[in-house]
């Protein structure tokens, strides 16, 4: 499988595929019993942590706090891998949590306790967190522009109502296609990947089970197939989009 | 207190996190520090502070400053250790566990101390080791005992590290230890068997400045390390996964944190015995007052944890004067309320 720079794709499959498996092992946080995962060429297993954190970012499905932050204090967390041993966070960064803030539209949040947020926001400050890792400070010497910048996404939807999908998918395509970050979603929402991916990749029992251009990937074929459904799936008349609509199991 | 400054929460300017950590360690320093110059002034017989630092007296002439430097000053200076020791090492473990409620006695620490306390005081080992008491060196190593045994299980399954593993075994442990010791003092006789539960109570009175000197490096050895861990600490909050994917080396600092707690743990209980709940109470109010962040609640809580105990420890000494209490029997009577209204408080 290959992801290429700047692609944003969704990974989709029934419960039990491997997309979150999947998911674990592009970020580095298990070690593939066979094969090996590289980021531009360099294998992943032996990239330094923090170096691939400059790099490759995730959000995952859900946060939960042992202890009460504020919500810039999270966003901070993110500048870890900038940072030596015993640095403080300095005016760099907090510029950068704050502009990252800003693009997620959390700015107002700032100052409130994490805990206190409901699911929907937690996860733009979460989203804000992943996007502070990949701004260089001046100090830390940078990467070039041609080094890729991967955000991995786990069920982004799932928390979400629809004024927050719309923007979740705004953001993330401002992301993909200003700052050519490559955007890899997993999820279990089929609309949301039709309306956002370019491409996807469709899993079932661990194995690829179809991969491409989303209008090449989403037939009713495929998606019978790989869900055991019946699927309707056609264009919809105002958003342009494909839409998927399950008729009855198989 | 400067609680105002220190409450502000998050920093809000690039230069007011540096100030509040300062601000937070000479406060809390500044604390312990007080703490353990007046505690000494306390006591049966009254001392005058201004006697004790006249430089034209003698020192061989000077009373006061012998009852302040000889008697009193090494007790005071052993409940700052213990209670800094218990309370940072509360601290690392909590985060570490991901769980607000850990302490360093729930992983077993205690039960192991007080059991190579008990076989000690039981079998009157002679463990004389750089001129300490058999006490001291066997709980040592009943609380490095423990802490190996429950480390190894919580290792042994797979990759990595189970935090789960890590604190049922603990609280297992605990309870197995405990039959043990039950079943040695109702083999033992009377008195050996008093000696040892006065063991478990907890006790400062130290005698003389040597076993503080015994446990120095083994606590400043564990508290180098603590001073490493804090902003790994902050990221292990988010889960092991994400504090992962934003570069922190998650198995390294568990290891870290569990092993330099345990060292720290054990030279404190080897000092001062079993003394329960500083290790939670210290943390749970120091986070009341800077906030989560671990780089401002750990030295804080080394600095509250040191005045507390030792301010404990007057009061074990003063209340039924002349009779002593067992510190332990004091800060339990605290933090047995303290914890329950913690876990009404939470939700």
């Amino acid at each position: 499988m290959r992801v290429p720079s700047g692609s944003l794709l969704g990974v989709l499959g029934p419960n039990g595929s491997g997309k979150t498996t999947l998911l674990k092992l592009l970020a580095g946080l298990l070690t593939p019993a066979g094969g090996r995962i590289t980021l531009d060429g360099h294998d992943t297993a032996r990239l330094n942590r923090a170096t691939l954190a400059r790099r490759l970012a995730v959000v995952p499905q859900e946060t939960q706090l042992a202890f009460d932050y504020t919500v810039l204090e999270i966003v901070l967390m993110g500048r870890y891998p900038h940072l030596r041993a015993f640095e403080l966070e300095g005016p760099a960064d907090l510029e950068i949590a704050r502009r990252m803030l800003a693009a997620t539209g959390t700015a107002t949040f700032e100052q409130r306790m994490f805990r206190t947020l409901s699911g929907g926001e937690k996860q733009r400050v979460v989203m804000a967190s992943a996007l502070a890792q990949f701004e260089d400070s001046a100090d830390t010497g940078g990467h070039g522009p041609d080094e890729t910048q991967v955000l991995l996404l786990d069920e982004p939807t799932s928390s979400l109502d629809l004024a927050f999908q719309l923007e979740t998918a705004d953001l993330l395509r401002r992301l993909n296609r200003d700052r050519r970050t490559t955007i890899v979603i997993c999820t279990h929402d089929l609309n949301f990947a039709a309306g956002l991916c370019r491409d996807l990749v469709l899993l079932r029992d661990g194995r690829i089970a179809a991969a491409g251009p989303t209008e090449a990937v989403l037939t009713p074929e495929t998606v019978g197939a790989v869900y055991d459904v019946e699927a309707d799936i056609r264009r919809h008349p105002a958003s342009h989009q494909l839409t998927v609509v399950p008729l009855a199991r198989r | 207190m400067a609680v105002s400054v220190l409450t502000a929460g998050a920093p809000v300017g690039a230069g007011d996190l540096r100030r509040r950590v300062w601000l937070v360690q000479l406060g809390f320093g500044a604390l312990a520090v007080v703490a353990c110059l007046t505690a000494p002034l306390v006591g049966s017989t009254a001392i005058n502070f201004r006697q004790v630092f006249d430089p034209t007296i003698p020192f061989a002439e000077n009373v006061d400053a012998q009852i302040f430097f000889i008697l009193r000053l090494p007790r005071a200076i052993a409940g700052a250790l213990v209670g800094a020791s218990l309370a940072a090492a509360g601290v690392v473990l909590q985060a570490m566990l991901r769980n607000p409620l850990a302490t360093p006695f729930t992983l077993g620490v205690s039960a192991g101390a007080s059991l190579g306390a008990m076989l000690a005081i039981t079998l009157g080992l002679p463990l004389g080791m750089l001129g300490v008491l058999g006490g001291p060196v066997a709980s040592l190593v009943g609380a490095l005992g423990a802490m190996a045994i429950v480390y190894f299980l919580a290792t042994m399954r797979r990759e990595g590290l189970s935090t789960n593993v890590l604190l049922l075994a603990g609280v297992t442990l605990n309870s197995l230890f405990s039959a043990i010791i039950l079943f040695v003092q109702f083999l033992a006789d009377p008195l050996q068997t008093f000696q040892a539960v006065r063991w478990v109570m907890g006790n400062l009175d130290v005698g003389s400045y040597s076993p503080i000197l015994s446990a120095i490096p083994l606590m400043g050895i564990g508290f180098v390390v603590f001073a490493r861990l804090p902003r790994a600490l902050n990221l292990l909050t988010l889960g092991a996964d994400s504090a992962a994917a934003r570069g922190v080396d998650v198995l390294r600092t568990q290891r870290l944190a569990f092993l330099s707690a345990s060292l720290v743990t054990g030279a404190a209980v080897a000092l001062g015995g079993p003394i329960g709940f500083i290790g939670i109470i210290i943390p749970h109010l120091v986070r009341l007052l800077v906030g989560a962040d671990h780089r401002l609640v750990l030295p804080a809580s080394a600095g509250l944890g040191a005045a507390f105990l030792v301010m404990c420890d007057v009061g074990a000494r003063t209340l039924l004067s002349p009779m002593e209490l067992p510190v332990g029997i004091i800060t339990a009577m605290l933090g047995g309320p303290f914890f329950l209204w913690l876990l009404v408080r939470s939700r």
